[in-house]
This record gives structure tokens, sequence and C-alpha cells, in this order.
């Protein structure tokens, strides 16, 4: 799983995606993942991190990234590898 | 250094919430400081905005409309020449394009310059041959179909699915669910643009554009995509970005290279969630937000003069993305004075 190429994330948690000109903004744990996908983070390990930094059930936490991340791949932020 | 003095007149200058785009051209043009221009403002009535910036424009005159015929409207052209003289005319409403190139050869024969494509160029990318266009240079094109009389709209359903779009031949595109809803827009398109009404199939995805100036050899001298942000009622661009499409960029290029366009450009494509581009709409000449790919680092409208004037210039491959763009309305103050000169006397 990886960012999408020039995509642009500030430090105030605003988007752009420069391919498809839309823009978007990220709550701090949006933001989070993002920058733990960029810096080339798998799923799983995301899932371990905030699981340890919040109070958050493991059925809800699945539930809420795996929604994350769909959504992130339908707005073409991210790409998946094969075998994901 | 001495700047070369060049004339320019220049049409479009009705900017409203429908904008021309001559105001944009100006400024691209104004900005440049290859040159020093004075610009003529040609307008087909007597509020066009334009008329009222005289810090852009340095004298308007009225024009007969083009469907008055080519030879009241050229009159009237070499007339403004006579008496302001002018280097380089340019057209940036479709619907007097085929006028100005048609008339080419008098043009020049006056020394009044033009860069426009040719009749044949012209011809081959309107809205009524957009297949045929997309099947010679290999680019995707939704369906369509002519109708030229009411009949036609019943034979719509053998072919097509509705939603469809409603388009005229110059401007205007609505979309239609239903036969009823097609003859709604088929009166009301017919009666402002005249015959045939486009349908096409409606593709559903993101439009995205592009504005692009060749030379004429088959270069594209600049292009730069946009995805607006914001639309008017209208169906108008209110503000837009500037974006990175690699895909967007090597279609116009391959059209270019194909077509040896020669001028400005706009290419309006759906970009369907597949990720698969359709060519929905060629304008062929600048759309009336150059200035954002002015203001992204390619000066369409400079370079589209400094060619017209014989100069060779270099094709420019990079621009800022996220450049973005946003129009505003804003109130002129004029007098009743100025009204009454270019409505009386037809120039200002």
């Amino acid at each position: 799983m990886r960012l999408k190429e020039n995509i642009a994330i500030s430090e105030s948690g605003f988007l752009f995606n420069p391919n498809t000109g839309e823009s978007y903004s990220l709550n701090p744990t949006g933001r989070e993942i993002l920058r733990m996908i960029s810096e080339g983070k798998e799923r799983d390990e995301i899932f371990r991190i905030i699981q340890d930094a919040y109070s958050v059930s493991a059925q809800s936490l699945h539930r809420y990234l795996d929604d994350f991340l769909v959504l992130l791949q339908r707005f073409e932020l991210i790409e998946l590898d094969e075998h994901e | 250094m001495n700047k070369p003095k060049i004339r320019i007149a220049i049409t479009g200058l009705n900017n409203t919430d429908n904008p021309g785009p001559g105001i944009p051209v100006i400024r691209g043009i104004k900005a440049s400081e290859k040159f020093d221009a004075r610009i003529i403002g040609l307008s087909y009535e007597n509020l066009e905005p334009g008329i009222y910036m005289p810090d852009l424009v340095d004298k308007s005159y009225l024009i007969p409309y083009p469907s008055a015929g080519m030879e009241p409207y050229m009159q009237r052209i070499l007339e403004i020449h006579q008496e302001d003289p002018i280097d380089l005319v340019i057209p940036n409403l479709d619907a007097e394009l085929y006028t100005f190139m048609k008339a080419s050869k008098i043009l020049a024969q006056q020394k009044i310059r033009t860069f426009l494509p040719s009749l044949e160029q012209f011809e081959e990318r309107h809205k009524v041959n957009l297949e045929v266009y997309g099947n010679k240079y290999g680019i995707d094109v939704p369906r369509s179909t002519v109708l030229t009389t009411v009949t036609d709209i019943s034979k719509i359903e053998d072919d097509f699915e509705y939603p469809v779009l409603v388009k005229g031949k110059f401007y205007d595109a609505y979309i239609a669910y239903n036969p009823e809803q097609v003859m709604n827009h088929y009166n009301k398109i017919s009666a402002k643009w005249g015959l045939p009404v486009i349908i096409q199939e409606f593709i559903k995805g993101t439009e995205v554009n592009v504005i692009a100036l060749g030379d004429g050899s088959g270069q594209t001298i600049a292009a730069v995509p946009m995805r607006k942000q914001y639309i008017t009622d209208k169906g108008k661009a209110w503000g837009g970005v500037a974006i990175s499409d690699k895909n967007l960029l090597d279609i116009t290029h391959s059209l270019f290279s194909k077509s040896r366009w020669k001028g400005g450009m706009e290419l309006e494509m759906i970009k369907t969630n597949e990720g698969k581009y359709y060519l929905i709409e060629i304008n062929p000449r600048i759309p009336a937000w150059v200035y954002l790919a002015v203001g992204a680092g390619q000066n369409i409208p400079e370079a589209l003069v400094q060619m017209a004037m014989g100069e060779k210039v270099e094709p420019m491959t990079s621009y800022e993305v996220g450049t973005m763009f946003i129009r505003y309305s804003y109130d002129l103050i004029g007098s009743i004075r100025d009204f009454e000169q270019i409505s009386i006397k037809g120039e200002l």
C-alpha cells in the first residue's frame, strides 16, 4: 500500500491531489494514518500503532480503518499492492 | 531595450457570468515584457464590460454581428483599420472564427495578421463531426447523432439510453432524461443557435479541460490541464485549479502532432471512474479561463502574439500545479457620456 505520486499533505491536514484537482481536510487521526502510509507502513502495522495510541476496541478499529482505506482508494489517493 | 509595439484588435470583451475570453487574453498580453501592445477592442454590444476598462482596452469599436454577413463585417474591420491601424486580430468567439478564417486573404492584403487554424481543421472538429474526428485522431468520443427536425427526437431511443446530452452547434448543453425534455431543449437551442441540434451519449465521470496552443507544424507550444472547482448555473467555470494529468497532456500532444493545429484550443474531456478519457468538445480558440495558464507559468496569449508576428516560440513544458483561479464580479463605474459615445459614434 502506498500514497499515490505527488499527493501533498500539509501540517494542517489539508490534502491536495494534483492528479485530480480534488482537495480534502483530514482530522488528526486521518493525518496520522496518511503520514504512516507515506512512510511505507502496511495496514497491520498502522492498526497496531493506532490501537496502542487510542482507547478503541479491535473490532471497531478494524472496521473504521478498513473503511478509511477503502475511501482513500476510491478517492485515488492510495494504491494497493497486487497481493493486498 | 526597445520593445516592439504591436497593435492588437481583440473580440470577446463580454466579461459577464458567461465570459468571453477577450479580457483575460488582454491581461496575458499586457503582462508580457516582450512587446508593448495597443489594444483595440472590437465589441458587438455597447455594454460589453471591456469597453469600460481603459487600463486594458485602449480604444473600443462597435462591430456588426457575423450573422450580418462577411461583407459588412469585414468592411467595418477595414474601416477601423484605416482609422486605427491593426497589426494583428485575435478573434475569441466561436461564431466569428469562420468569418475571420474566410477573410484571411483580405486581412493579409491589408497587413492584418491572424493566428488561426485552417478552415479544414476548424470544420473537422465541429460537434457534429466529433465521432469521425475521434476515430481519425485516436481519441475516444461519446456516440452522437444530430437532430434536424422534431420528428428525429422519437428515434433517439433506438440508439441511445437516457439520459443524453442535448447540445447547440456553437454553445449550450443540457442533460435530458426523456424525450419531452429533449423537445424542450431542442426548441430552446434551435431558436438560439439554429440547426442541427446534437444528441450526445452521456458519459459519467469528472470533467477535465486542457488549454493548449499549437504552432501549426505539429508542436504543442503550451498546454495546461484544469479541473473546474466551481461551476455556474450556465456550466461555466467560476473557479478551477491546474492539475497534473499526464494522460491528458499525452492526448493533447498526440492530437496536436497529428492534426497540426494552429492557434489556441480548449479540449473538454470526461475522465471516467475507470480512468478512461472521452473527448466531449473542442473549442477552436482560447477559452475564458486562459489567465489560469498565465498564472501557472504559460503565457499563452503572449506566445500566440509572438508566433502571429513571425517569431519562433519554444514549447513551454512546465507549469505550477495547484495554481487556482476564482472569478468575481466587479462594479465598473462609467459615465453616461461614454455610453453615449460608443452607442452613437460606435467607438470609445
